[in-house]
């Protein structure tokens, strides 16, 4: 535990506090510090293991249960395919593939320079705009492979990285 | 508690209607095939399927385990499709399990082979992929190996109850899912006390104890002087294995039994027990009289003393300290004894009989060796001696009734016969600190307020000369907690505290012949009620069979003391008998 600095403890530790009246505060935690830091790994799960008394391993349970909370950071830009199934007769197994030939990483994984994680999505409820993809929460209605190179190459231009 | 009319097979039965139907049907007389539930519903996730019965009622088939009945419920068993269906769910359980059933400890107590042998269930009859299996060894106390887990939950819900530790956990979904501590680490590289309680309840061979059976027969064959302890809760369940009814004592057997696998000596751990007492009772004298740390809690659990370090770093002061018992008497046997045997120290090898797990983690703690011999070489559990028994042909109902080996030690008090119980070791401190101070015997033996056979804290205070004593008992680490964050808070009210780990103390230990009523048909049904209270009776009896029932009578301890030892707490005592603490995290750094 002594790894945490103190302003993060402190922080995961207000985190843990804002439930303190919910019977299953477990969910809420969790999804705050994943939104707040892009991870939860275990010395944060000891912590709330310790203002919640909710044991560790159970912790690490949901944490490795959902795949919306991960245990490694996350790449600045999320990019997060969806393989619902509308999506995935439109062919988004062919857009995620894309997306991993040329970020040369798979599903889950993030790339070296840390700029970029994909995740493959169960169905994010736009069906309409099928195959879609969410980046840092905005979505790409419609999706095809051709689109992935350029979608890329912008998102690095803003980084001020060459292409 | 209201009725209810139900029908089983069609015949009409009048049940409590806040049963589950697995329950109504055992009150009718019927044992539907069950599996993952267990003790009451201390874990009852209904996740393995194997008790699938027809109820009116309901859509589909239910799991009688979870299912509660209702009036007019007409419930069918035995029904062509409750039947294949019970089988099928038993053979998809068998399609990721490793049946390498003939090389598994727990043959012949794996309740999966039972219901497979129940349900009829066929060989390979869903073949495919299985799931990554890990297998954990590294820790001294307990092995986990997932290849055999059936993630029924019993384990998580046992560390959860007996000690709100919640050490193991699911971890991953679907078909990835295993159980393991956080971040699927070993035991030993959490903060896992390796009491064994999650080995008691596991159905299969998923967790074991780490046998060291291997270890003493290497020693035999290398001709060392194979020495043997047995602690007291030993001889109150090791009958269990050999069919006698739960609280049987048999000591006597159990000594013929030892001598015939080869042990030069046989001693009773009780002789440690004795000279514990005698180092603890001094030692909470001078803290009482010269201001030392209060309350001084003991230090014979190794589960308990893990939890301590890995919990309670900043109360270690607090622990007597004192060694074991075992590792005492091996420390003895390694000096005094194999000086006066004219033995070299690292020719005797001892041997421990433990009721535990976690005595295994212990005896290789660093702080537990001395000029870097360890006071004791193995440690094998009640278990892993019955298995000993029983590979060596040897017919344990019709061993005579032997003694114990007393030449140079060995003798033992009543006190000693106790610490095996949860308050044992602290009414055997009692009777010898009540001596101490006033230099009366006290007046009646028993300590009634101490007794117990559960989970829970006791507490009593001793009036000695005017002096009042606060004393408390724990076991379990749930209830050692509200003791201990007392103490953390300063509001701690008493002198002396007795802390087991495994709740009921170590008759309910880790390494204890497995409590499993579908294998004990002779045992009343509410054996899992009873069994604790039975084995505690087993050694309260011995102790009343003894005519020397305070550790400061034994006169081989008396002798130990003028011979060799000088007094109680002396400087070749502490060399020898005493050892130290230290903080320890949890989840420490991995490589």
């Amino acid at each position: 535990m002594a790894r945490l600095s103190s302003s993060a403890a402190q922080k995961i530790t207000e985190i843990c506090n804002r439930y303190k009246n919910e019977k299953t505060p477990l969910m809420m935690i969790l999804s705050d510090i994943q939104n707040e830091y892009g991870y939860i790994p275990l010395e944060v799960q000891e912590l709330v293991s310790k203002e919640t008394g909710i044991s560790v391993a159970e912790i690490y349970g949901v944490v490795t249960f959902y795949s919306f909370f991960s245990l490694t950071p996350k790449g600045k830009y999320v990019i997060g395919c969806c393989l619902g199934t509308a999506c995935y007769v439109k062919g988004a197994q062919q857009v995620i593939d894309k997306f991993s030939d040329i970020l040369k990483i798979k599903p889950g994984e993030t790339s070296e320079d840390g700029l970029f994680t994909l995740d493959a999505l169960r169905c994010i409820g736009a069906c309409g705009i099928a195959p879609a993809v969410s980046i840092n929460g905005t979505v790409y209605p419609k999706m095809t492979v051709d689109q992935v190179q350029k979608i890329i190459d912008d998102l690095k231009k803003q980084e001020g990285t060459s292409a | 508690m209201s009725l209810v009319n139900i029908k089983i097979e069609g015949v009409p039965y009048q049940v409590d209607g806040s049963l589950t139907i697995l329950e109504a049907a055992k009150k009718c007389g019927y044992e539907i095939p069950s599996l993952c539930t267990f003790n009451h519903g201390e874990c009852n996730q209904g996740s393995c399927r194997v008790c699938l019965v027809e109820a009116t009622g309901a859509r589909g088939l239910v799991a009688s385990c979870v299912y509660p009945v209702s009036e007019g419920m007409e419930i069918r068993i035995s029904t062509p499709t409750a039947t294949e269906a019970r089988r099928r769910s038993v053979e998809l359980l068998l399609s990721n399990h490793n049946m390498n059933c003939q090389q598994c400890e727990k043959n012949g107590k794996c309740e999966l082979l039972h219901v497979a042998n129940l349900t009829g269930a066929r060989e390979g009859a869903f073949a495919g992929v299985r799931s990554e299996t890990y297998y954990d060894e590294l820790a001294p106390g307990l092995i986990r190996d997932t290849s055999k887990c059936i993630l029924c939950g019993r384990c998580i819900a046992r560390c959860s109850n007996a000690h709100g530790l919640g050490i193991l956990g699911f971890e991953n979904r679907g078909f990835k899912t295993f159980v393991s501590p956080a971040q699927n680490r070993s035991f030993a590289d959490s903060p896992c006390i390796q009491c064994g309680q999650c080995v008691n309840v596991c159905p299969t061979g998923a967790l074991m104890e780490h046998s060291e059976i291997a270890k003493v027969d290497a020693a035999f064959k290398a001709g060392k002087h194979v020495v043997v302890q047995a602690a007291p809760a030993v001889r109150a369940a090791l009958g269990e294995e050999f069919d006698y009814p739960v609280g049987t004592p048999v000591t006597g057997k159990m000594i013929a039994a030892l001598r015939r696998l080869g042990f030069e000596k046989v001693y009773d751990v009780n002789f440690g027990a004795d000279l514990t007492i005698m180092e603890e009772g001094t030692e909470l004298l001078h803290r009482l009289t010269e201001g030392g740390t209060l309350p001084m809690i003991t230090s014979c659990s190794p589960g308990w003393v893990n939890y301590a370090e890995y919990n309670y770093g900043d109360l270690l002061d607090h622990l007597s300290s004192c060694k074991s018992p075992h590792q005492m008497q091996g420390a003895i046997l390694k000096s005094y004894w194999a000086k006066e045997k004219g033995y070299k120290p690292e020719d005797v090898f001892v041997v421990s009989v433990m009721p535990c797990t976690a005595k295994k983690f212990e005896k290789q703690r660093e702080q537990l060796k001395v000029n870097d011999i360890p006071d004791v070489d193995a440690v094998i559990t009640t278990r892993e001696l019955a298995r000993m028994i029983k590979r060596s042909g040897i017919r344990f109902d019709r061993l005579p009734d032997e003694e114990w080996d007393q030449d140079i030690m060995g003798d033992y008090s009543g006190a000693g016969v106790i610490f095996g119980v949860t308050g044992g070791v602290m009414e055997a401190a009692l009777r010898t600190v009540y001596y101490k101070l006033t230099g009366q015997e006290y007046g009646r033996i028993k300590f009634d307020e101490v007794r117990g056979h559960d989970a829970g804290i006791r507490e009593a205070t001793l009036d000695i000369n005017g002096t009042k004593v606060n004393v408390a008992i724990a076991s379990g680490m749930r209830s050692a907690k509200v003791l201990l964050d007392e103490i953390r808070e300063g509001k701690s009210k008493y002198h002396f505290i007795e802390i087991m780990g495994c709740p009921g103390g170590c008759i309910n230990g880790g390494g204890q012949p497995y409590i499993k009523p579908c294998f004990m048909l002779k045992e009343d049904d509410d054996i899992l009620d009873t069994y604790k209270e039975k084995r505690a009776n087993a050694l309260y009896s011995e102790d009343e069979r003894q005519v020397v029932r305070q550790s400061h009578n034994n006169p081989q301890i008396q002798e130990l003391y003028e011979k060799y030892l000088g007094e109680p707490n002396s400087h070749k005592a502490h060399e020898l008998l005493h050892t130290s603490y230290a903080a320890r995290e949890g989840f420490n750094e991995i490589k």
